[in-house]
């Protein structure tokens, strides 16, 4: 009875796991097909495979400008969004107010304005400002709605640390710069790798602002993935080799930090 | 000094952020209030509430209502039930529970656009696709799914995103479930439903409501998915309120409009905004 149970559970588990999978496994496939295979019906399941869409991907469609967009938009927003975000929650965590509170919440509730309602405008600004597809506009943009999760999840991190600790190296005299060295450092690295990784994730994968305020010359690779949508989308091998490669190494980094990932996107509410 | 450090070090991203939010907030309520199409930079001036009049009465305003709130609470809905399914499911021991778990958590990580393409091409294509194969194999006729039903077509791109993330928070909260007490209550007679009804699911209620709210949050405004495979359509079937402000902004330039929309779309969150907020808020401390 109890290998039955086993049985059935093990059997539902990995065949639910691989029905919601599948999209990602196909997509995976059809990036090694000729077009042709691609289309065919019924659909080829035995090829062999092919690596000329990657490399057709890559002379046509100007795809290594698109993926350098996203690597420098997604890395420079982490970086500043980080140096903006760790001081204040360094400074909300251990030099705690009467008011620390209703900041962090405030700065939650600006995290939930729907972006359409500043893409008037942020749109208005930037092309009064000529930066309309240009990379420190979305940097900037990207930097500043991930700026409220960075905070909240550092906060979360930071608390953690034992304040003992904190106390007995303010009794031996160090000073705000000397418990920051080496006291506090050591132990954020944590904290601060874990919200690195979940603002880098959100801003590769940021659809919104990418689409509005960027094209041709800013473009990151969800806006070139976009760009597949009219005619070129008649060619899923490319389409599917071009989606492969922006998403594999996101869903990667996804595979192992899940956890910290989704928890920071909850705001620490679900422990 | 010791006393101006901790301001000092807040100030950046305080400031930064009520910048992003006063600047914007102020901005959209001007424009609302004023007569601004890119296309007619020679019409200005005050119009009182006239860009809220047109808005509402856009015959595209209702159906563009009613689209957002089918989208958000189908996908609530798919991704609450099958999530806590999938969770109970993966909560107990089984061969390779380790690599499952991994698995289901990757479309969460999909970007939006790469998502709705793959659905729209390679799952629901009428005639290509795989869900027309299966179809054909089952005997049936294929379905045009982003023709005939362009809302669902949406709803199932986003629940398949959204169910990973649900389903993860929901092992997560499995975990600090009382083993003692489910032993207990099974001693007492109470069989799996019982213990399921009573037990499990009070557990969950807190994480079952923290993603209610945040998926509440990212699905009013869904728009990558709607732009890149149906564009809202056929006719404004799968529109919803983020994807009609944008109509009037980028494809009707009517700034002030559009603006109008805006400020409605903002009051809608921040109706969700109030709960999340309470809920989180009790959790500090």
């Amino acid at each position: 009875m109890k290998l039955l149970l086993l049985l059935v559970r093990t059997l539902a588990a990995w065949s639910i796991t691989l029905l919601i999978v599948f999209p990602l496994i196909w997509l995976a496939l059809t990036a090694f097909k000729t077009e042709l295979q691609a289309i065919s019906v019924p659909p080829t399941l035995f090829f062999a495979p092919t690596m000329e869409n990657f490399t057709e991907v890559n002379l046509r469609s100007d795809y290594p400008l698109y993926a350098k967009n996203s690597v420098i938009t997604s890395v420079l927003s982490t970086l500043l969004g980080l140096a903006i975000a760790a001081p204040a929650a360094y400074s909300m965590t251990f030099f705690r107010t009467r008011r620390t509170r209703d900041i962090l919440l405030w700065m939650l509730s600006t995290k939930m304005m729907p972006a359409v309602g500043a893409l008037l405008p942020v749109y208005v600004m930037a092309q009064a400002a000529g930066m309309l597809d240009s990379i420190a506009a979305l940097t900037l943009v990207f930097t500043l709605s991930n700026l409220p999760i960075m905070v909240w999840m550092l906060y979360s991190g930071f608390k953690e640390i034992p304040p003992d600790i904190l106390e007995a190296a303010r009794m031996d005299g160090a000073s705000i710069w000397g418990e920051f060295r080496h006291v506090i450092r050591p132990l954020a690295m944590g904290p601060l790798a874990s919200t690195g990784l979940l603002c880098l994730v959100l801003s590769w994968n940021e659809a919104f602002w990418s689409l509005n305020l960027s094209s041709a010359k800013a473009g990151t690779l969800a806006v070139l993935i976009a760009s597949y949508a009219s005619p070129e989308g008649l060619f899923w091998a490319k389409l599917s080799a071009a989606s492969l490669m922006a998403i594999a190494p996101i869903v990667v980094v996804g595979w192992f930090s899940q956890k910290q990932l989704v928890q920071g996107l909850t705001f620490g509410a679900v422990k | 000094m010791n006393r101006l450090m901790p301001r000092a070090l807040m100030a950046p991203a305080v400031v930064t952020l009520l910048l992003w939010m006063l600047v914007p907030l102020v901005m959209t309520i001007y424009f609302s209030l004023i007569r601004y199409n890119l296309m007619q930079p020679d019409q200005t001036g005050f119009t009182g509430l006239l860009n809220y009049e047109f808005f509402v009465t856009d015959p595209d305003f209702g159906p563009s209502v009613i689209n957002t709130f089918l989208l958000l609470g189908s996908v609530i809905a798919i991704t609450v039930v099958l999530g806590v399914a999938l969770a109970l499911l993966v909560n107990e021991a089984f061969p390779g529970r380790g690599i499952v778990r991994v698995l289901l958590i990757s479309p969460f990580f999909v970007m939006p656009t790469a998502n709705a393409l793959l659905w729209k091409h390679m799952m629901m294509n009428p005639v290509y696709g795989v869900l027309a194969q299966v179809w054909i194999f089952f005997g049936k006729e294929p379905v045009d799914w982003l023709s005939d039903f362009p809302l669902l077509s949406i709803i199932i791109m986003v629940a398949w995103q959204w169910l990973p993330f649900a389903c993860l928070i929901f092992i997560t909260a499995l975990q600090s479930l009382d083993r003692d007490q489910m032993e207990a209550a099974g001693m007492d007679g109470a069989n799996a439903l019982q213990k399921f009804w009573f037990l499990t699911l009070p557990h969950l209620g807190r994480s079952i409501a923290v993603v209610i709210m945040i998926e509440m949050i990212f699905l009013l405004s869904i728009f990558a998915e709607i732009f890149t495979t149906t564009g809202g359509g056929p006719g404004n079937a799968s529109t919803n309120v983020a994807f009609l402000i944008y109509k009037q902004a980028l494809l009707n330039f009517d700034v002030g409009v559009a603006s109008a929309g805006a400020l409605f779309a903002v009051v809608l969150a921040n109706i969700a905004a109030i709960f999340l907020i309470r809920l989180v808020g009790k959790n500090l401390d």
